[in-house]
């Protein structure tokens, strides 16, 4: 498709626009129904009424967690099957999908002839993912998704950003090391 | 040869002797036809079916393997008909295979999978439940048997019945049941085992060395040469440097041989494709003088010692080599060491630790690459057993060794012995056992970090390339000699390095 240009006329200085004052108002008027709407709606549910919408609140972040939309893409996470062996077959589709190279595992045969490979090591460096979610795509057996419920991924040093399988697999609880 | 025919290929007018395969004939002319079954040294039974052509005139597809080509011959194998039918005797071939394509090493390699992408159906029209087979079963010391995977097409049975003679695969069963598994009271084990798995266009033959090691995508592949004997098959080194986290930290992945029908054809041994285990095995990489004390040298400056031991010793210097140096080494050798400091005694001959076993398909009695650029030059070998009696005698009081064990030569007497020569060099890529007793170490490339050329036993000379980067300070053995050279001659250099 051919790029078009299409001139978008600046809009014409009026009397209103150069008075100033006027811009300011209906500025201020934005800002008075939003106040007036969501006071409305806090009132209506402190008085118990059903019927209209939720008002607005101010999340109290980082003392309340954080609100997180359905599809954000969190911290990874690695699943298991039924029988809690973990999902994943070591197949490295996400080791070579992975745009930042933050993946690293390494294959072993697994006891079951059925299943044949699963991971000796799985690591995911943190500070190195850019949480595209391609490794979530890539994986043939649903065995990693990005819905840990965790966002908050600071540490004091960079070996504390690196996740081994146990950690991943909720099997071992992530403790970071403390500042030197 | 014989007659030349004009025949129609894909609406090109092409030539080709008459009666030769249009699957040959098309390969030639660069149009690949998509094939399992058939190999150029295994024969053409025609029951993969993958290969199917159109032929003007003829009331049903033919198969190319098995069509000679005719004056006037009108075939097309891109044609609708054509491709409908390679794409329906695809479909067929996966109606039983697992699809396990993540966990099997073959991906990225397979003719199931290269051939899907091209001409596949994408929609099966077959219902049925996959016919479930062993998976994972150890068919010898190297390979492994999926006979899920497999689709039957006996390149693999034809091999050990044909080429090796061995007769240890077999078919077994009938129809849906039907599977590739060992003779009975028999393992996979002869010498050119390795060649099954090349052969396999699926993942039913998988190596056990490579097994879940590295993806094959992750490979990179130069060409080179065995050096695993006088032979010199063309191998394609595939080395893994990308991400060193895979194949335990070793840097090259496997050995696959390369096509050349006149030296190796299309097979190497076990011998040679599994022998590059203690390539990286204790790899020297710092130039060192290890006596009186351990101490780091530059190259300049063991250059200008060395040079000055080399000189000093007379005729009390013996140089202990191996068929292991490039046709370059061997120029760089004998300036240095013949023309310059008319040594008399060499040691390069493979007896009594570098021979091992001859049969009439490939392997040589050598078990080392180049003795033959030696003889080339005019060199010649002293026999081990006269360096012994040299060095006990206290006549060698200056030892040379390039690229050689010597405890492989003498055992546990070359401990003893290397005690009796004054100084002792070892220069080589490996510190071998009695790497630490020597009075200087210099380390040298092993085959893969190096440009060179090997002439093999029938005098043919081959080009290998060098795979990867040197480790350390280590230098290609004629830089080395070329080196010491111009530390003895001044400001001379080697000027023989071919």
């Amino acid at each position: 498709m051919a790029i078009t240009v299409r001139a978008v006329e600046r809009p014409a200085r009026t009397f209103a626009t150069q008075l100033y004052l006027v811009e300011v108002w209906r500025g201020l008027a934005v800002t008075f129904r939003h106040l007036f709407v969501n006071l409305f709606r806090h009132a209506m549910k402190a008085f118990g009424i059903k019927g209209y919408l939720p008002g607005s609140v101010t999340i109290q972040y980082p003392e309340d967690p954080a609100v997180l939309g359905k599809r954000a893409r969190m911290r990874h996470r690695l699943l298991k099957r039924d029988d809690s062996t973990p999902r994943c077959t070591a197949c490295l589709l996400c080791e070579t999908i992975c745009p930042a190279k933050c993946i690293r595992i390494t294959a072993e045969d697994a006891p079951d002839p059925k299943i044949e490979k699963r991971a000796k090591t799985f690591d995911i460096d943190l500070g190195l993912c850019v949480f595209c979610g391609y490794c979530v795509e890539a994986c043939p057996v649903d065995a990693i998704h990005m819905d840990a419920k965790d966002v908050e991924l600071s540490a004091y040093a960079r070996k504390d950003m690196i996740w081994d399988m146990p950690e991943l697999l909720g099997d071992k609880v992530k403790v970071p090391s403390r500042p030197v | 040869m014989g007659k030349i025919v004009k025949y129609k290929l894909n609406g090109v007018e092409r030539e080709a002797e008459e009666g030769r395969l249009v699957i040959d004939a098309a390969k030639d002319a660069g149009v690949e036809i998509p094939h399992y079954c058939y190999h150029p040294a295994l024969g053409n039974p025609g029951n993969c079916r993958m290969c199917i052509i159109e032929v003007a005139g003829a009331p049903k597809p033919q198969v190319s393997c098995r069509t000679g080509v005719r004056e006037g011959m009108v075939v097309s194998s891109d044609s609708e008909a054509a491709k409908r039918a390679q794409a329906s005797a695809l479909e067929l071939h996966l109606v039983n295979h697992p699809l396990d394509c993540p966990v099997c090493d073959q991906s990225g390699e397979c003719g199931l999978q290269d051939y899907y992408m091209k001409i596949g159906q994408y929609q099966s029209e077959v219902r049925e439940d996959k016919e479930h087979k062993d998976k994972r079963i150890v068919a010898g010391p190297h390979v492994m048997l999926d006979q899920e995977r497999c689709i039957l097409c006996t390149r693999c049975t034809r091999f050990v019945d044909d080429v090796t003679k061995t007769h240890e695969l077999g078919i077994f069963g009938m129809g849906h049941a039907e599977k590739i598994a060992l003779a009975p009271g028999m393992t996979l084990d002869n010498a050119y085992s390795g060649n099954v798995v090349d052969i396999c266009p699926v993942g039913a033959l998988t190596d056990r060395d490579f097994r879940y090691k590295v993806r094959v995508w992750y490979l990179d592949k130069t060409d080179s040469i065995c050096p695993g004997c006088a032979r010199g098959c063309n191998i394609s080194v595939h080395t893994n440097t990308a991400r060193p986290w895979h194949n335990d930290g070793k840097r090259v992945a496997r050995l696959k041989p390369r096509v050349n029908r006149d030296v190796n054809g299309y097979w190497m041994c076990d011998e040679g494709r599994y022998g590059f285990g203690s390539l990286d095995a204790d790899r020297l990489g710092k130039v060192l003088r290890l006596q009186p004390a351990r101490t780091e040298l530059s190259w300049e400056a063991v250059a200008a010692e060395v040079a000055g031991v080399l000189k000093n010793a007379g005729d009390g210097l013996a140089v202990v080599a191996s068929g292991m140096l490039s046709n370059e080494d061997w120029a760089a050798y004998q300036a240095l060491f013949v023309d310059t400091l008319k040594v008399k005694r060499h040691y390069f001959a493979s007896e009594p630790d570098q021979v091992g076993v001859e049969d009439e398909l490939l392997r040589k009695k050598d078990k080392v690459p180049n003795l033959k650029g030696a003889q080339a030059l005019g060199l010649e070998s002293g026999s081990f057993d006269e360096l012994a009696k040299n060095l006990e005698s206290g006549t060698v009081k200056t030892l040379y060794v390039v690229e050689r064990d010597l405890t492989k030569v003498y055992g546990d007497r070359a401990r003893v012995l290397m005690a009796k020569a004054g100084t002792t060099i070892l220069q080589g890529p490996n510190k071998y056992s009695l790497g630490d007793c020597f009075t200087y170490r210099l380390p040298a490339t092993a085959y893969v970090e190096e440009d060179g050329h090997f002439t093999n036993f029938e005098g043919k000379i081959q080009a290998y390339q060098k795979a990867l980067a040197p480790i350390g300070d280590s230098r290609p053995d004629w830089a080395i000699f070329g080196l010491l050279q111009k530390a003895l001659s001044g400001a001379k250099t080697s000027g023989a390095v071919a």
